[in-house]
Parts: C-alpha cells; structure tokens; sequence
C-alpha cells in the first residue's frame, strides 16, 4: 500500500468544505474513516446483525464470534497476553474511569496520592478527581520543563512514599511530547506502584508492544485510530481484572443472579456489562487491518517526516510561535500568532477547507501552566500530506491579511 | 459566507484595542461569565448611582476578536443608561444577532445601531454566536448580581 496514495481511501476527501479541498489537521481531535470501516458497518447492519453472546441462533453465533475475533486482532495489534487483557468500553474516557473507579473504590485510603502530569487531558484528571471527595485521596502534578515535556526525572521527583497509582499521557495533545513511558514503567514498578498510560494519542501513531513497556493498564480511543465512535479499548494486566470489583452492573457480566446475592461472571464479561457497541467492535476490527496494511513503522516515519516539514514551515513563518519543543515528538503542531486569537484563526482557516482545533484541548492545567487561554492546533494522520502543510501556512497568512488591514 | 463581513473593520478596531478593558473603581456590581468551549472569559463591574443610572462599565476578560469587540462596543454603549433601558437594549441585540434583521430600540441612535449590527455577521458562523452574547449575558447577570457565573453552555 503506498502511503502517499492513502487519500483515495477515505471517501470523506471526496467532499468539498466551502467549494475547497478538504485539509483535514484535526485527527488528534478525531481520524477520519477508510471506506473499509465504513463498510464493514454497513455490511453488518444489512446482512450480519444480532447482538452478541446471547443467543445461540445462527446469526448470533457469527456476531459474537466476529466481535471475540476484533478483541483477537487486538490482543495481537498491542502485543497483550491474553484476549481478556482486552476490555472494550465506550471510549478511553471510560476505560480511565474505569480504572479510577475500581482500583480506587478496592486500593485507595485517605491520604493516598495519584501522581499525574500538567499534561494530562481532562480525562485523565477528572475521574482521578472524584476519589479526592470519595476517598480523600490527593493528586500531584509532575511539572513540565520549558520543552512541554515530562521527563523521568521530573516523575521520579513527584513520586512520594504515598503514591499509589502514576496515570500519564503517552503522547501530549498540545505539545506533541512523547512520554519515556517504558523508563517511567519500570521507575513505577521498582517502588511498587502501578501505571495507568493514556494512550489516547499515542496508539494512532506508535507501535505499541505491551510486554515491553510493561505498564499495568492502556487505554485507548477507537475512534482517533481509524475506527467509529463510541468504542475504547482498556488494556490492562490479568491479575488487575481478576482483582479489581466489576464496574457496571446489567446483563452479560453475571454468573448467577439470586434474590440474596449476585455472582459474576469471567472476563472479559465482567467488564461488558449489557449491549456493547457491536457494530463498532467488529467495524473497528478493519480499523486494525488497516493499520496492519500500511504497517505502523511507516506510519510513524510518514508522520514523523511531515511533523518535521510543518514545524519547518511554520518556524519561518516569524508570526506564528509553536507551543512546546519536545526532542521526542508526536505529529502534533500547537501554536499562537501574534494579535490573533485561536478562535477567530480557527474560523478563517475553516473558510479555506483547513480543518484545525482551536482552544484549551482539554488540558485547561496546561494552559494556564503557559499562560495561555487558548492555541490553534494542527494535527496530523496518515493521509496528510506536505501540500496539506503548506495550505495550512497559506491559510495562516490570511488571518495576517485579514487582521492587519 | 464573507470573512470580510464578519471581521468588519469596526470588530477588529475593538477587538484589538477594547474600550473600558479596566476594573471600574467602587463598582456596586459585577458578574462572571464564562464560554466553556473556547474559554473566553468576561468580568463586568458597573457602578450604578442612586438614580438607578450606569455611572460607569468596564469589563476584564480575554477571548477571540468577536467576544472582545462585542463587550467593548456594548460596554460604551451602556454608560448613562437606566436600569430599565439596560433590558431593552440586552433583548434587542440578542434578538438581532439570533433572529431579526434589524434592531427596533429607538433608545440608541442608528449610528449606534450600525455599530452593534456590525456584529451581526456571526448569523452564518452559528459555533461563534456565542461569542458575540457572552459580554451581553454577563451584563444581564450583573445587573441581577448574579453570584453563579454565566456559562453561554447553559444559555439556548
């Protein structure tokens, strides 16, 4: 498959954005779809349907062994164990909650401490945040150097005899710094501490191998990898999913339902409780294959080249200013320009085609640790390209134009 | 769509030199408002005299060029106004930028009028009305002094 050629394979490019060519720098954000995934929706609804491990009629046979083998194909993509390492859930968000909430609800006094970083997306700090009221738990911050990244020393320096969960981001969504997430693993697990990875951005563009970087859960967004909404996956150790209580309680994650108790289930079923998203599950399954086409190491080399283009053209450009200079960087490209706030760069931008992010990202800690209210965002996927780079340049030019008249 | 009709000349005058971008000096009012999409951020102080007649507006705040031009063109207009008239102007402009094509107040002159319709280019950009009724939401909330802070999620 040529990566330059990707394009073709997303039929949402065939659409015009204000009679232009659709620049489509938001995949942080969310990735657009390949038509195999889009297919593959559509099949299933027409031809496949019936919900899964329920019945035992023909249709629902193939469904639950259809969605069984995405959790298979998972399994593999991340290098996991096991299949019931592999938990689907309606998002990251849920899969952090998740954790946060069993681990905290089994594992956490008052006192204990969860060690994040300032740059943790909103989702990765607010289900941490309830246990403060819950449980009395309180949270640190491990500080950011003035690259905008999180270095192990930096972690190593927050880590107190109270730490009981570290949870960090893999790859920023604003500055684009890719954490030593295996060096900082290891760091946890010498003091016996667990580790929670928000794999969120970091899992549509790096190869992902779980017995390497050894952390105790992952999660990750579906949909920002080429796959439909309403889908995460939690990756997490088996000894923490045979341990840690269920999470929601319905149908499908019960053993025995009795009037004096309730027993449950195995995994992954106890964390599945009522009607998954199967259509996304099964969906989801061409997502990997997709990946698996191109190959996630020219992936990586594909983004990383653009990345470094676009960080070139826009440190030329001597209005605009990047936010953060991380060594080992993700293809995210945050920044300012002089006298022109993100919203309205964000709105003549979109006049072009050029669709980009604009505001806090979720990581309102972080902008206000930059003093910033608010940066333009250009993200990149594999479809991108340097043209897509250049027209982002142009469209900057004309916020200029625009704003100086 | 017209950028050119949305970045009118008068919006990008305001927004980049906002009028009344200060703390009024023993204001008797005030309220927070707060766009949680975008993050703009609005404080207005008034000072409202025994008569019942703003003495003095000001506004702190940082946001887009709409956000900051709307509260600086609205925080002009509204000194010397009465309470009562503050209501009619407030419902008037938001009714202007939601709906109707012109402003029917006969309280303010059409020169004033043309400025406030200047901001009535948001019509065709319907994420960023919001940033052009915080300043006005707030103000709304001053005037009741409001302690909950204006949030424009809460707001049709």
């Amino acid at each position: 498959m040529n990566i330059n050629n990707i394009k073709k394979q997303f039929p949402i490019f065939n659409n015009k954005v204000h009679n232009n060519d659709l620049v489509y720098l938001d995949s942080a954000n969310s990735s657009q779809k390949p038509q195999m995934v889009v297919d593959r929706i559509y099949d299933f609804y027409t031809k496949e349907f019936s919900n899964v491990g329920r019945s035992v009629h023909y249709l629902a046979v193939a469904a639950t062994n259809l969605y069984e083998n995405t959790r298979i194909m998972m399994q593999k993509y991340i290098n996991a164990k096991d299949p019931n390492e592999i938990v689907f859930t309606k998002g990251a968000t849920e899969a952090i909650n998740l954790v946060a909430n069993t681990f905290g609800q089994k594992f956490l006094r008052e006192g204990d401490e969860i060690l994040l970083t300032e740059l943790e997306h909103h989702s990765n700090y607010v289900p941490w945040h309830y246990l403060r009221k819950l449980k009395g738990v309180k949270i640190n911050f491990a500080e950011i150097n003035n690259d905008g990244e999180i270095t192990l020393e930096s972690i190593e320096k927050s880590i107190t005899p109270k730490t009981k969960m570290i949870a960090i981001t893999h790859l920023s969504n604003v500055t684009g710094a890719i954490l030593p997430i295996k060096e900082i693993t290891s760091l946890a697990h010498s003091k016996n501490i667990p580790i929670l990875i928000d794999g969120c951005q970091g899992a549509p563009h790096l190869k992902l191998d779980m017995q390497d970087i050894d952390c105790d859960f992952y999660a990750i967004s579906c949909h920002k990898m080429y796959g439909p909404t309403g889908l995460g996956v939690l990756y997490a150790k088996k000894k923490w999913l045979d341990n840690l209580p269920p999470y929601q309680g319905g149908g499908g994650m019960i053993r025995e339902v009795k009037k004096e108790g309730i027993s449950f289930g195995d995994l992954p079923n106890k964390y599945e409780a009522g009607t998954m998203a199967t259509a996304q599950v099964i969906a989801f399954g061409e997502s990997i294959k997709f990946l698996n086409q191109i190959g996630i190491e020219n992936i990586e080399k594909h983004e990383s080249e653009l990345t470094k283009y676009g960080e070139e053209v826009l440190r030329k450009n001597n209005s605009v200013k990047l936010v953060g200079n991380p060594k080992n960087k993700g293809s995210v490209l945050s920044f300012t320009l002089d006298g022109i706030h993100a919203h309205d760069i964000a709105t003549i931008l979109d006049e072009d085609g050029v669709a980009i992010r604009a505001g806090h990202h979720c990581c309102q800690i972080l902008h206000d640790k930059l003093g910033l209210s608010a940066t333009a965002r250009a993200s990149l996927g594999v479809y991108n390209t340097k043209d897509d780079l250049d027209k982002l340049n142009d469209s900057i030019n004309k916020c200029k134009k625009i704003f100086d008249r | 769509m017209d950028l050119k009709e949305l970045y009118q000349e008068i919006i990008l005058d305001h927004g980049k030199n906002p009028r009344n971008l200060r703390k009024t000096e023993n204001f008797n009012k005030d309220a927070k408002g707060h766009n949680p999409l975008c993050g703009d951020k609005v404080h207005i102080f008034l000072k409202i005299d025994e008569n019942k007649n703003i003495s003095d507006i000001s506004f702190e705040g940082s946001g887009c060029a709409i956000s900051m031009a709307s509260a600086s063109i609205m925080t002009d207009l509204m000194k010397e106004k009465k309470e009562k008239e503050v209501k009619e102007l407030v419902d008037d402009f938001l009714q202007m930028i939601k709906a109707s094509p012109e402003m029917k107040t006969k309280i303010i002159s059409e020169n004033e009028k043309t400025k406030l319709m200047s901001l009535s280019g948001v019509k065709q950009y319907p994420m960023r009305v919001k940033c052009a009724t915080l300043a006005w939401h707030t103000l709304t909330s001053a005037m009741s002094n409001s302690e909950e802070e204006t949030n424009t999620e809460k707001i049709d």
